[in-house]
């Protein structure tokens, strides 16, 4: 059943949208065609149709009825482990309500039946009571099995530590010293409905982890303000990441491809919007790709005592800021009243340098204003700093430099 | 008025004030049972209006009504109101009508505490109300509160945090009220294994309330003081742990689920009998099951928290624990089967609501053992599986149980019939939108969408419209029990004391509707 179910596996890409075509009417009438189909045939076809697309795995795009492809062995345990207990539990559901509905049927008073007066049976109650505590008992052997090589992170290829972040997530290499962040890459006007959607819509970002295949990645998942959830339904992980403690997990990747997945538990205005891409390539691809990242990291070690102009530092600011602030703080810095300050005439943004710098590299307690000296560079910093103070009303006309970002880091 | 009359009137059981003041001084266990159901179909109208704005916005995907942070405070407020507003004060005033009428008592045992502790609930809603208009906004961390993103939060989390204050405490008094009421005021003859099941399962779910109530006081306190008063219980940098919270909340939120559930599993088992002509099979085991869910209830708390990384000894231990919970749920189903068997069937609206019921209920319950499993549930927590099976047993199971009481008492309290043709639309309709809302979510649950995000994916575009469709269908439905009920108390025609054939039981002995103080002599039981 295992080789049939990778066999059967459609294109790698699990997030088709087949319908990003259609426009909302054609939609609606489209739904609610298949919802007649649905109720009309719904005993006669609905299980013969349905229980072939549970276990062919042919899970893609649009009426994907099961859990996604799996790509690990541990996914795969799972995958498994659900369609036994699911088919238990038909089986069972079968039983109980056949009888029920027989019941229905055949005991009703409209058909002349009459009420037999028995009310107790110590032996059928003992026998309900003991048969399902066996069925029980053969449903966690098997889980039990899953949870111990679950657990088991031992001997790993490789360690990534990543870290959550409202609203980003944070990829460390913990032996190569690579590191980075990832943000979703949907633009906000594909979001508010102002272009059309992409084809991988909320589920993109700007640098995905990228894991060789075949390697036992272990992953520490840890966060730096409130509690997230890394989860990649194909690998069958999912870890809430705490702040203030690590926990682990890991996977093997056994094909080359992009997996998508999302944060999983509730972490304030963006949760929705915090994806998870994992790129697994080939050994080769990843050494290369590997190269290419200490080549960059390298290069972006800029000379602290480079002076920049006002303007440069402002257009770089502006990325910056897209990437990281505008979240909150709004694109037009207006802010969100009530849950997010406006930086267009703020007294922080038009107040002294210092305070500003501040408040920016060390965040705020108790509010969502994190703490970015250790997520952007100095020249970020600066950059960035010098944008907000030099946008929209604010016109400070100060640019700070990278040496003074540099010394305020000591 | 002179005095001497003013105290003899005082004296005199008959008086009460007339008009509203009727109601905010009644000590009378109708009267507050009343106010307790009506206060709970106005939260369920509310909370109700909150998921068909949540389910407007995930008509589509891409953000259309609301903006993500209003999202959260929906979601969550949601789940607050028809928890501790809708389910729990329905289930209440079911007690407060039903426990002396089914036991041969005049009233409650603590009758100003009675009022008390329901006129604690409006102020609590209004506290929920208000913190949408304060800076920020409501609460936006979920029902589930979970720190440190409940400390980040404004000042609406602070009107939260006093709301569940006032709740529990009313949840307290009440479940002492009716513990007292049950143990010193049953009938002579009337030994507990004699007690009628609704009576019995309220029992066990009034002890629930009083030890869970206090765990989550403590557990919003500790919120309270962490966002406050400098302390760190959930803080690692001042050496708390995050976790620590989710801990005290489900030792509270699992017991819960079970309070309000096991005031269903009892109007159920008063209903069965009655429509099948025939007595409870299995009573003694019915009894000994409920016991055991509750017991159980208190060691499985962390499967709501398989994915926070416990070591696998930990997760082991609560999936057996939890895995455990199916034996006497399964058992309480067969016999509800077990007493269908055989008898003598006829499907008036109580007894569809209730055999919809066990049909819908127990659909949760299977999703509840997948869910059980933790590998599974790694895969399953925080989607929209979670979402539909919790519905699935929230709403299927308590609001449908709310239901069937409901229509099988209003003859009992009004003295009137509700019109059978409506209620058995009411019904089909409700069953029908109720699973065309949320079967496919286990499917976007599978699928991998996860649970509290106002925009998804375009692949899960499909199952989130049917199931709008659905909720908005269901929320129309819902208007429709509202016509229904004030129907029948305009110009319901006369129900006799006992409207339905098969049924038994002290209620059934005194007219449609009771005197003012049920039993005014106890009834002796043989």
């Amino acid at each position: 059943m295992r080789g049939s179910l990778r066999k059967e596996s459609g294109s790698r890409n699990r997030f088709v949208y087949n319908a990003a075509g259609l426009g909302p009417k054609k939609k609606v009438v489209r739904i609610v065609a298949i919802l007649g189909v649905m109720m009309t045939n719904k005993i006669k076809r609905g299980i013969a149709l349905l229980l072939p697309a549970l276990y062919s795995g042919l899970a893609q795009s649009a009426y994907q009825l099961n859990l996604p492809q799996p790509e690990t062995p541990i996914a795969r345990q799972i995958f498994d482990l659900h369609t036994l207990i699911l088919l238990v539990c038909v089986i069972i559901f079968c039983g109980v309500f056949g009888t029920m509905f027989y019941s229905i049927y055949k005991h009703r008073k409209s058909v002349g039946h009459e009420a037999r007066q028995f009310h107790e049976n110590t032996t059928v109650e003992i026998i309900w009571t003991i048969i399902p505590f066996f069925i029980l008992i053969g449903m966690a052997y098997p889980a039990t099995k899953t949870i111990l090589a679950m657990k088991d992170a031992s001997n790993p290829d490789m360690t990534i530590k990543v870290t959550g972040y409202q609203w980003k997530w944070g990829y460390d290499y913990l032996q190569d010293g690579v590191s980075f962040y990832s943000t979703i890459a949907t633009p906000q006007d594909q979001i508010y409905g102002k272009a059309p959607k992409g084809e991988h819509y909320l589920l993109e970002v700007d640098k995905p982890l990228v894991v060789p295949v075949g390697k036992r990645v272990r992953v520490l998942i840890t966060a730096n303000d409130v509690i997230h959830s890394w989860w990649v339904p194909a690998f069958g992980v999912k870890q809430d990441a705490i702040p203030g403690f690590i926990r682990d997990s890991w996977f093997k990747v056994e094909t080359a491809g992009t997996y998508r997945g999302q944060c999983a538990e509730l972490c304030g205005k963006d949760h929705g919007f915090m994806p998870i891409v994992v790129e697994a390539k080939e050994q080769k691809d990843y050494e290369m790709w590997l190269a290419e990242q200490k080549q960059k990291q390298a290069a972006t070690q800029v000379d602290a005592s480079k002076t920049f102009t006002l303007d440069e530092l402002k257009a770089q600011g502006e990325k910056v800021f897209n990437t990281n602030c505008a979240v909150c703080h709004q694109a037009n810095g207006k802010g969100i009243p009530g849950a997010f300050p406006a930086l267009d005439g703020s007294k922080i943004a038009t107040g002294p340098m210092a305070d500003h710098l501040n408040i920016v590299m060390n965040g705020k307690a108790g509010t969502a204003m994190v703490a970015f000296s250790k997520q952007l560079s100095d020249v970020e910093l600066a950059s960035v700093i010098t944008y907000e103070r030099n946008s929209w009303g604010n016109k400070a006309g100060d640019a700070i430099q990278l040496s003074e970002v540099k010394a305020l880091r000591k | 008025m002179d005095a001497a009359h003013a105290t003899h009137a005082h004296d005199d059981h008959a008086y009460h004030p007339s008009g509203i003041m009727r109601w905010v001084m009644t000590t009378n266990h109708k009267d507050i049972g009343t106010l307790y159901l009506v206060f709970s179909c106005v939260m369920f109208f509310l909370g109700g209006t909150m998921a068909m704005t949540i389910r407007a916005e995930l008509f589509q995907p891409g953000l259309q009504f609301v903006r993500p942070e209003f999202f959260n405070q929906l979601t969550s407020l949601h789940g607050l109101i028809m928890i501790f507003g809708a389910i729990m004060p329905a289930f209440v005033g079911f007690a407060n009508w039903q426990v002396p009428l089914m036991i041969g008592a005049p009233d409650m045992a603590f009758a100003r505490m009675n009022n008390w502790s329901f006129w604690l609930l409006p102020p609590a809603a209004l506290l929920l109300i208000i913190s949408f208009f304060v800076p920020g906004g409501a609460a936006a961390a979920g029902w589930t509160l979970y720190a440190p993103l409940s400390v980040q939060l404004g000042p609406g989390m602070d009107l939260t945090i006093f709301a569940i204050h006032l709740l529990g405490a009313s949840s307290i008094m009440g479940s002492i009220n009716i513990i007292t009421t049950i143990l010193n005021m049953r009938a002579p003859g009337m030994s507990l294994m004699k007690m009628p099941l609704f009576v019995w399962m309220w029992l066990i779910t009034a002890y629930l309330l009083i030890a869970i109530m206090p765990v989550l006081a403590g557990a919003v306190t500790m919120l309270l003081t962490d966002r406050h008063f400098g302390t760190h219980f959930f803080n690692a940098a001042g050496g708390g742990d995050p976790v620590l919270f989710q801990h005290v909340f489900w030792f509270f939120g699992h017991p819960e689920v079970y309070v309000m559930i096991l005031p269903g599993f009892g109007i159920i088992s008063q209903i069965i009998p009655t429509f099948s002509r025939k007595p409870l099979f299995g009573y003694t085991s019915m009894v000994y099951a409920g016991t055991s869910i509750a017991i159980l209830s208190f060691i499985v708390w962390a499967h709501h928290m398989f994915t926070v990384g416990m070591p696998a000894a930990g997760q082991l231990f609560f999936m057996y624990s939890t895995m455990l919970i199916a034996v006497p749920t399964g058992v309480k189903v067969f016999n509800w089967l077990a007493t269908m068997w055989r008898g003598s069937l006829t499907f008036e609206t109580p007894m569809l609501f209730a055999v919809g019921f066990i049909f819908v209920f127990t659909m949760g319950g299977f999703t509840g053992l997948i869910l059980a499993i933790t590998p599974v549930d790694i895969q399953l927590q925080d989607t929209y599986y979670v979402v539909a099976h919790f519905h699935y047993v929230m709403v299927a199971g308590s609001l449908f149980s709310i239901f069937a009481g409901i229509y099988y008492w209003l003859p009992k309290w009004t003295g009137k019939m509700y019109d059978e043709t409506l209620g058995k639309w009411h019904f089909w309709l409700s069953m029908i939108f109720f699973n065309l809302t949320f079967f496919v979510q286990h499917f976007l649950g599978l699928a991998g969408m996860p649970r509290r995000i106002p925009d998804y994916a375009p692949q899960f575009a499909e199952f989130n419209m049917i199931s709008s469709i659905g909720a908005f269908g269901f929320g129309l439905s819902q208007l429709l029990f509202v016509y229904i009920v004030v129907k029948c108390i305009r110009s319901g025609e006369k129900a006799g004391a006992k409207p339905w054939e098969g049924a038994e039981g002290l209620e059934w002995t005194l007219p449609s509707p009771p005197p003012y103080h049920s039993f005014e002599t106890p009834p002796l039981i043989k």
